[in-house]
């Protein structure tokens, strides 16, 4: 089996005075794969990087063992991915129009189905024609979900995508990402600072600190039988940064 | 009070009557104005998209420049192109002078900063990171740059408000360059100074109060599109 996604000699400063530093990484196809770490530790940049939409300073991003970098990304494969942000950044159009954006930029007139159905999958039927703005931020998010799930993505970029919700919708949302990776077959590649999160939905685990990985492991070893003396203090909140 | 009452009914009159004259007026400046609209936002709006978006080196300046250009003294405008018109000036040779096609001109570049502005200040309030996740979701350059003047587009019409409202009113500079030459270059601006100077207020009247209805229709139709547009807009 070849990697879905792999980073190779990267180097890439970020944040002005930080610099990720990560020698190889490499994404399975469907797998869960969640990068943890605290705040400021580059998640949200290797996650741009991962999905082509910043070009490393140095070192290869490859697609299917192919490098390509996000100025030649070609349109169709950039297509075979989909990502959601931490903001819901969706567009001043009703739910249904932010749901159909990603079928409309690809020309697809027949998508009333997969519409309708990442709709039920995010459970906002009944809010197809509210105007977005008017969303509470769980629902934003769940449509910011459902904007990227109708494409059926080969891979989902999820960063952050519950923080600041209240737990009612982290478990909805966090049942439609284990469902995008199960029934849909979505490779997932999940940022997250909350650790918790990471136990319940990924296949593996990486610590991302100071901008180099310190583990990457299997989710029950990262947790139950952590490697790295920084990977036992971040899990016990002794980590300080 | 008794000559607003004679200028608004002669108004009434002259638009009931269909008067052949008041209409090539009317048809001319909208003709001018429109003609200047639709090239200053050909032009403007994606000089307004590169501003919002990109930084640069100088963008500072530029911004500034165009800020300076949204009060443009019309006159100044209209001078300046006249001297490059006339027959010594560099283009006197297109043979434009007082003719609709030097006051589409300068009508354009007193539009243009202004279309420019509005869309540079509606597009740069749009969250820079929209364009990732646009980009995520498959869109290509092109359709991104569409997406987002459409996020933008209250600010994008308040821009061609803006900028007809200041073109369809303005007087200085299509005297200057037009010369208000009766069925040639005579607008609803210039017909108003001339009927003011010949002592014809009632009919100056009438002509000031057709033009404010032409902008007030121009206006309502934007506003009225702004609000079907944007589910935000009342």
């Amino acid at each position: 089996m070849i990697p879905i996604l792999r980073l190779e000699a990267i180097r890439h400063s970020y944040g002005g005075h930080f610099t990720l530093d990560i020698p190889s990484l490499a994404i399975w196809p469907g797998e869960v794969f969640a990068v943890v770490g605290p705040s400021g530790a580059g998640k949200s940049t290797l996650l741009r990087l991962l999905n082509f939409l910043e070009k490393p300073q140095q070192g290869r991003v490859y697609l299917h063992e192919k490098a390509y970098t996000a100025s030649n990304l070609p349109i169709e494969l950039r297509r075979r991915m989909a990502a959601v942000f931490q903001q819901p950044l969706l567009l001043n159009a009703s739910v249904w129009r932010n749901v159909s954006y990603g079928l409309r930029v690809r020309g697809s007139r027949n998508g009333r189905d997969a519409i309708q159905q990442a709709l039920d999958e995010v459970r906002l039927t009944h809010l197809a024609k509210h105007p977005a703005h008017r969303l509470s931020g769980g629902e934003a998010q769940r449509v910011s979900l459902a904007r990227a799930l109708v494409l059926n993505p080969e891979v989902l970029f999820l960063d952050e995508p519950t923080a600041n919700l209240d737990p009612g919708n982290v478990r909805i949302i966090e049942d439609i990402i284990r469902q995008a990776n199960q029934v849909r077959g979505a490779t997932v590649v999940l940022v997250t600072h909350n650790i918790w999160q990471a136990r319940r939905l990924a296949h593996r685990v990486a610590l991302l600190f100071d901008g180099e990985i310190i583990e990457t492991a299997a989710v029950d070893d990262f947790f139950q039988h952590p490697q790295d003396p920084r990977t036992q203090a971040f899990l016990t909140g002794d980590l300080i940064y | 009070m008794e000559i607003f009452l004679n200028g608004l009914r002669q108004a009434l009159a002259l638009i009931f009557s269909l008067d052949p004259d008041l209409l090539e007026i009317v048809r001319l400046s909208l003709l001018v104005s429109g003609l200047a609209l639709v090239i200053s936002a050909a032009l403007g709006l994606p000089a307004g998209l590169f501003l919002g978006l990109k930084d640069f080196i100088g963008k500072r300046l530029v911004v500034a420049l165009v800020y300076t250009g949204m009060g443009l003294p019309p006159v100044v405008v209209g001078l300046t192109i006249y001297l490059l018109l006339s027959r010594q000036g560099p283009l006197g040779e297109l043979g434009w002078l007082f003719t609709p096609r030097a006051m589409i001109v300068t009508q354009t570049i007193l539009a243009l900063p202004l279309i420019i502005g509005f869309t540079m200040t509606a597009v740069g309030a749009i969250p820079p990171a929209l364009i990732m996740q646009l980009r995520s979701l498959g869109a290509t350059r092109r359709q991104v740059v569409l997406t987002l003047l459409y996020e933008a587009r209250a600010g994008v019409l308040a821009a061609l408000v803006a900028g007809f409202g200041a073109i369809i009113s303005e007087v200085g500079s299509v005297l200057i360059v037009g010369g208000n030459i009766e069925h040639k270059t005579r607008v609803l601006t210039t017909a108003i100074v001339l009927e003011t100077r010949r002592g014809n207020f009632s009919l100056a009247i009438a002509l000031g109060i057709i033009l404010l209805s032409i902008t007030f229709s121009a206006n309502w139709l934007l506003l009225h599109l702004q609000g079907r547009l944007d589910p935000r807009h009342p």
